[in-house]
Formats: structure tokens, C-alpha cells, sequence
């Protein structure tokens, strides 16, 4: 469709091409994880991986696969880089983000490889925009080595239920204290705050609650500051898988409906509070 | 105590603590045989609000036995049970209050839809009764209206603005701002508006009056009576006594009362009116002659009537509140304060009587009834009692 206007050189010359006929189905995810600055960028033929990291003891992820983008070329295994997010955004969204029925932008990601800047052409009514975001040295993501095999307690939960939950939460609190267990609570959020302390508790067999899958009784509390961000998620998705393997690290799975109906997922790792959570 | 409120109810109880957090920063929590009281007062003690819940609103309602429970907490802490108006109309079922007198914890338990059950404990702090002495029921002017036509009226006036003038005559009410007197008033908007009385489901009007009043602290009532339809009656006498105002239905009451700037006239009538100056400058101790905005405050530690009762004599007991215009500087709660503090407010021109007039703040417990004979019922006299009667 539009953007056609590059000239078939400059194509050779990309090692990563990505194609939206709506930009929203990159910048709404995007969104999701926007908490810092800046993002790593890993593209595989698989599709796309953001990363965000919030002093190695959180780590978020939006993936968007291939069949996502209208058009999605890569050349080599695997291009990685670093980028402003916060720029990003605003470029994605540098027509004004209207939400109006059958208004989208256009985009096309374009990256020469190590060194080159991101270039993004958007279009919107006919207007084209050409932006070009500096890249940095990508960092290497925290492996946070959690694998399904370790992991000890397993729910899926429609996301309504948890959002309001997310939306009440007591910010006087510093941590976020989650209890799982094959017995009751079940699963219990908690916050202790300046008034008292609050509990949230989903039965197992809630009509929320798509999988309980719990083996041992586990209470661990996150910082409740390391976890807000990951309201925005929340917000954007329709189900969320809770994970937490036998070191109490956290795994928050969120699946997003975009525009188009089309999957994708964001990820939240989070390490446990350092002090020994009463049980 | 065992209380438990089911469906509507709910919002109904939400709302009556949002309307009070409108009033001031905790809320007491007494429950009584009639019911739960919930009450708020402000810092400057010139607006007190209560509800009561009759045991019928609630599907159980069980109460402490022996001595009588009360407290206080952060009103803050209470609204978060029940932040979202809107969410607990669609998913609370029930709403569980339970007093875990070892932990000194408040529980408010809501039993939500899917099975989600949301516990919150709050700790609360011990206090004594806070109780306003009114007796609406002597005051000269009645009315009672749908909450629209007061809703509709204030919406005229600008949310900053602090002070209503309302007046009376047999079949009018005029409500405007309330100016003060050093202000250019070529400089001022004045907004005034009538209402006749055929647009009031009930207008009495014995005396005809303007009492003054702050505008800001009704507005959480008018909210709560907008939405749950119920009238609002108001009650008001002459300047210097309060107004109150309120909503009734059969499973509850609500009173929101407001003091009023006195008259003009002699300072010494029952040591209750004051020369009307225009509000003193922030901390300055030494104009604190000011206006009587008093509302006459039962913090004995006695069992003491619920307000809707005919007040005991509330002289002794009583405690006269004063406003500074600007928030008081002293937020202590009542409980705490100090019969001294009290005597710094009172330097100024008027002399003696003033002190003593203070000196009855906060009083701490009571002399026995006889003493009460004494005195005239005094209901609408808001007031410190005769200097004569010194109480220590």
C-alpha cells in the first residue's frame, strides 16, 4: 500500500524490514512496557522482542510475531539494538494518534544493521513522516532462568477480575505479597499499608480462573513499585497466566488482543523481595 | 461486633462515607442499638455529619455487649474499601464489618461476584463519643425539598467559594454568597438567587432570618442525597446556631450540621454572640474573637444519646468550637485537647468572659444531671454557657 515510494536499492540494503498497515498494533503494546527509557530490540525470524529492565530485578517483554507485520524481512538470525523508547512512541505516534474509525498510520520499520539509525517512514491521508532514531549497543537482557520445569505454581486468570483488583491496590504498601496454594487462600494478593492490610483473594474455582495448577503453598513478596508498571499490561490484555518457580521468582504472562484481533504477549519477570516473607 | 450489608446497600454505605470524607479527615465509628453511627467533624469544629444505620439496613447487625465500643480512623483508609462507586454496584454482594478487639483491627470483608473476596483490616484508635448537641426539631424554619432543587441551586456558585448567605421570608428563600465586609465589592461577584416556596415539598417559616454558612462542607450531603433520591429537610433558627441538614429514610438518617456566623449584635448574651469581625488572619492568637462559628461538641466519654435525641444539657458537657478562618492551626483530635490551649484563643477585647467562655472546651467529663436543671434547654444555643458557670 503506501510507502511504496522507496526505491527498490535501498531495500538491499536493510537487514531488518517490518510492515503495519496499523501502527497501533506496535505502538499499544508497546505502551505496555514503556516504564523506562530505553528498550532492546531483538528481531529474529520469529518475529519481534522490546525488552525493558528495571535494575535486573524486572524485566518486561513485548513479543510480536512475524505474522503480525504485513511485511516482515530479515536477513540475519538474529539484530538486536537499543533504542529510546519514549522516541519511539512519540514517532509511532507522530500523527496525533487519533482513534478515529478507518483513520490509521502506515508504518515501516527499516534497519541497516550495527551502527545505522532506525528509520520509520510513516503515513497517514497521504502525509509521509521519515524518522530516524539513533541506536545504541544493545545490552544484554538478565536471563532470568525460569523454566517451566521449575516452576512450582501455575494460574491463568481472566484479566477483568485482576484489573480491579490492580486499580485498588494499596500504593502505602512497598510490597506486593502473593500467595499461592493448593489450599486455601488459593490465590491471595496482599498490601500492608499505612492503614492496614488488605487481601484479595480468588477462590479456585472462581469463573475466573481458566487453569489452577498449584503444588505447594508459596508466599512471596515483590516490590510493589518493581510491579505497577505492569498494571499497563494488565490493562491491555483479556487473560493472564501467574507463575512462580521454587526460587519465588514471578512470571506475569499477559495476552493482548490488538486491533486486528490478533495475538500477542507481554511478559513480566520479577525477582522476590530480598526480606523473608512471613508465611 | 457483626455486621453485615447486603446488595444496595452497599453503594448506600460507600456513599455516606465518601459524603463524610467531604467533612473532615476521620471517621467515628460507634455502634449503637440504633444502629451504626458514623460520624465526621471538621478541624475547625464548625461542620459535624452523621449517619446512623437502623439495624434494618444491615442483614445481620450484631453489636458489641457491655461497654460500648467506639472508635476512630483515618477516613482515607475507609474510602479505599470502597474506592470505586461504580465497581461495587456491579460486583460486591456483600459487605462484611467485623471489630477484632485483640488485634485492634476493623475488618471490612466484600464478598464480590466470581468468588473474589476482598479483606481489608484496618487498625482504629479508641475515642470518645463524638456527638453534636442540636435539637432540629425546635428550630423556627423547616424545609424540605428534592435534593435537585438544592443541587441546582449551588451549582450557581463556584466550588471556591466558602460562605452562603440564606434568607428567609413567609414564602421565599434567597440563597448568595456571603461577601465580607472589607472586600471591594465592586470587585466581588455577587450571585443571589430566590426560590419561591412552592417549589419546596415543605416551607416553614417562623422567623423570618439569614444565617451564614460554609457552602463547601454541605456539598458531600448533597451529593450522597442526589444520588440515593431521598429529600433534604434543613432546619435553622437564628444566626450563631447551626444549621442542620438532612436525609432520612427508614433504614437511615443523616445530619449534617453547620455552624453559622452569629449576629452583630451584644457580645454577651449567654456568652454566645460575638461581635461579628470579619475572620481573623491565620495563627493570630490574638484575634480570635471571631465569629462564633460553633457547633456544640459532646466528647464526654459517656455513653452518651445519639444525636437525633433531644440533646442533653449540653453546657457543661458541652464543648464550644471555634472557628479560625483559616484552618485551624491546632488539628488535634478533641480528646487531646488541653483546657489551656484553649485560653489562647480567648485573648481579646471581650475580656473575661471569653476565657471562661473557652475554658469549657473540650471539657472532660461531665458533672452529674442536677446541675443541668440549672439551665434553661438551651438546644439551639449552641454555645458555652453562662460565664457564671464555671466549669474546670
Amino acid at each position: 500500500m503506501p510507502l511504496s515510494t522507496q526505491s527498490q536499492g535501498d531495500a538491499e540494503q536493510y537487514v531488518l524490514v517490518a510492515s503495519l498497515d496499523n501502527a497501533r498494533n506496535l505502538s499499544n503494546i508497546l505502551k505496555a512496557i514503556t516504564f523506562k527509557d530505553h528498550a532492546i530490540f531483538s528481531a529474529t525470524p520469529n518475529g519481534l522482542k522490546v525488552t525493558v529492565e528495571d535494575s535486573k530485578c524486572m524485566q518486561a517483554n513485548a513479543f510480536i510475531q512475524s505474522e503480525i507485520f504485513q511485511e516482515y524481512t530479515i536477513k540475519e538470525d538474529s539484530v538486536g539494538f537499543q533504542i529510546n523508547l519514549t522516541v519511539l512512541l512519540d514517532c509511532l505516534n507522530i500523527f496525533g494518534g487519533s482513534t478515529a474509525p478507518g483513520v490509521s498510520t502506515a508504518l515501516r520499520m527499516c534497519y541497516k544493521g550495527y551502527g545505522y539509525p532506525l528509520t520509520l517512514f510513516l503515513e497517514e491521508g497521504g502525509v509521509v513522516t521519515v524518522c530516524k532514531i539513533n541506536t545504541q549497543e544493545p545490552e544484554e537482557p538478565v536471563d532470568f532462568e525460569f523454566c517451566s520445569t521449575n516452576v512450582t505454581n501455575k494460574v491463568i486468570l481472566q484479566s477483568e477480575s485482576l484489573k480491579e483488583a490492580f486499580s485498588e491496590l494499596d500504593m502505602t504498601s512497598e510490597v506486593l505479597q502473593i500467595t499461592m496454594s493448593p489450599s486455601q487462600p488459593y490465590f491471595r494478593l496482599s498490601t500492608f499499608g499505612n492503614s492496614g492490610n488488605a487481601h484479595y483473594d480468588y477462590p479456585k474455582d472462581s469463573d475466573m480462573m481458566e487453569l489452577f495448577k498449584c503444588t505447594k503453598t508459596q508466599t512471596n513478596r515483590y516490590k510493589m513499585s518493581l510491579l505497577k508498571p505492569s498494571t499497563k499490561a494488565l490493562a491491555l490484555s483479556c487473560k493472564v497466566s501467574v507463575r512462580t518457580d521454587s526460587r519465588g521468582f514471578l512470571s506475569l504472562q499477559y495476552l493482548v488482543r490488538n486491533d486486528d484481533g490478533q495475538i500477542c504477549f507481554v511478559e513480566y519477570y520479577c525477582c522476590p523481595d530480598e526480606e523473608v516473607a512471613e508465611d | 461486633m457483626d455486621c453485615v450489608v447486603t446488595g444496595g446497600n452497599v453503594k448506600v454505605l460507600a456513599k455516606a462515607i465518601h459524603s463524610l470524607s467531604r467533612i473532615g479527615d476521620e471517621l467515628y465509628v460507634e455502634p449503637q442499638e440504633d444502629g451504626l453511627a458514623l460520624r465526621s467533624v471538621n478541624s475547625s469544629r464548625s461542620a459535624y455529619a452523621c449517619f446512623l444505620f437502623a439495624p434494618l439496613f444491615f442483614s445481620r447487625y450484631t453489636i458489641p455487649i457491655g461497654l460500648a465500643f467506639r472508635c476512630k480512623m483515618a477516613i482515607k483508609s475507609v474510602q479505599a474499601v470502597f474506592r470505586s462507586i461504580a465497581t461495587l454496584e456491579k460486583t460486591v454482594e456483600k459487605c462484611h464489618i467485623e471489630l477484632d478487639e485483640q488485634n485492634n483491627l476493623l475488618t471490612f470483608t466484600l464478598h464480590c461476584k466470581h468468588g473474589l473476596v476482598k479483606t481489608h483490616n484496618l487498625s482504629f484508635q479508641d475515642s470518645e463519643s463524638l456527638q453534636a448537641v442540636f435539637d432540629k426539631d425546635s428550630y423556627s424554619n423547616v424545609f424540605r425539598s428534592h435534593p435537585r432543587l438544592l443541587v441546582d441551586a449551588v451549582v450557581h456558585f463556584p466550588p471556591s467559594l466558602e460562605e452562603v448567605t440564606v434568607s428567609v421570608s413567609d414564602d421565599r428563600m434567597w440563597v448568595k454568597n456571603h461577601v465580607e465586609d472589607e472586600t471591594d465589592r465592586s470587585k466581588a461577584m455577587l450571585t443571589e438567587l430566590c426560590l419561591a416556596s412552592d417549589e419546596f415539598e415543605h416551607f416553614s417559616v417562623q422567623v423570618q432570618n439569614s444565617v451564614t454558612f460554609c457552602l463547601k462542607e454541605l456539598r458531600g450531603l448533597l451529593v450522597f442525597a442526589e444520588s440515593t433520591g431521598l429529600p433534604i429537610s434543613m432546619y435553622f433558627d437564628e444566626p450563631g446556631s447551626p444549621v442542620v441538614l438532612s436525609v432520612t429514610d427508614s433504614v437511615l438518617e443523616g445530619n449534617f450540621v453547620l455552624a453559622t456566623l452569629s449576629d452583630d449584635s451584644n457580645l454577651r448574651k449567654n456568652n454566645t454572640k460575638r461581635a461579628c469581625t470579619p475572620p481573623p488572619p491565620p495563627d493570630d492568637f490574638m484575634n480570635d474573637d471571631m465569629d462564633s462559628y460553633l457547633i456544640a461538641m459532646d466528647t464526654s466519654v459517656m455513653p452518651g444519646p445519639s444525636a437525633s435525641r433531644p440533646p442533653s444539657p449540653p453546657l457543661t458537657n458541652s464543648t464550644s468550637l471555634k472557628q479560625t478562618a483559616a484552618a485551624n492551626h491546632r488539628t488535634r483530635p478533641p480528646s487531646e485537647e488541653e483546657e489551656e490551649e484553649e485560653e489562647e484563643e480567648a485573648v481579646d477585647s471581650s475580656g473575661p468572659p471569653n476565657k471562661k467562655f473557652c475554658s469549657l472546651f473540650f471539657g472532660s467529663v461531665l458533672p452529674p444531671s442536677s446541675q443541668m436543671t440549672t439551665q434553661p434547654l438551651t438546644g439551639q444555643e449552641v454555645l458555652a454557657s453562662d460565664s457564671e458557670d464555671d466549669v474546670q
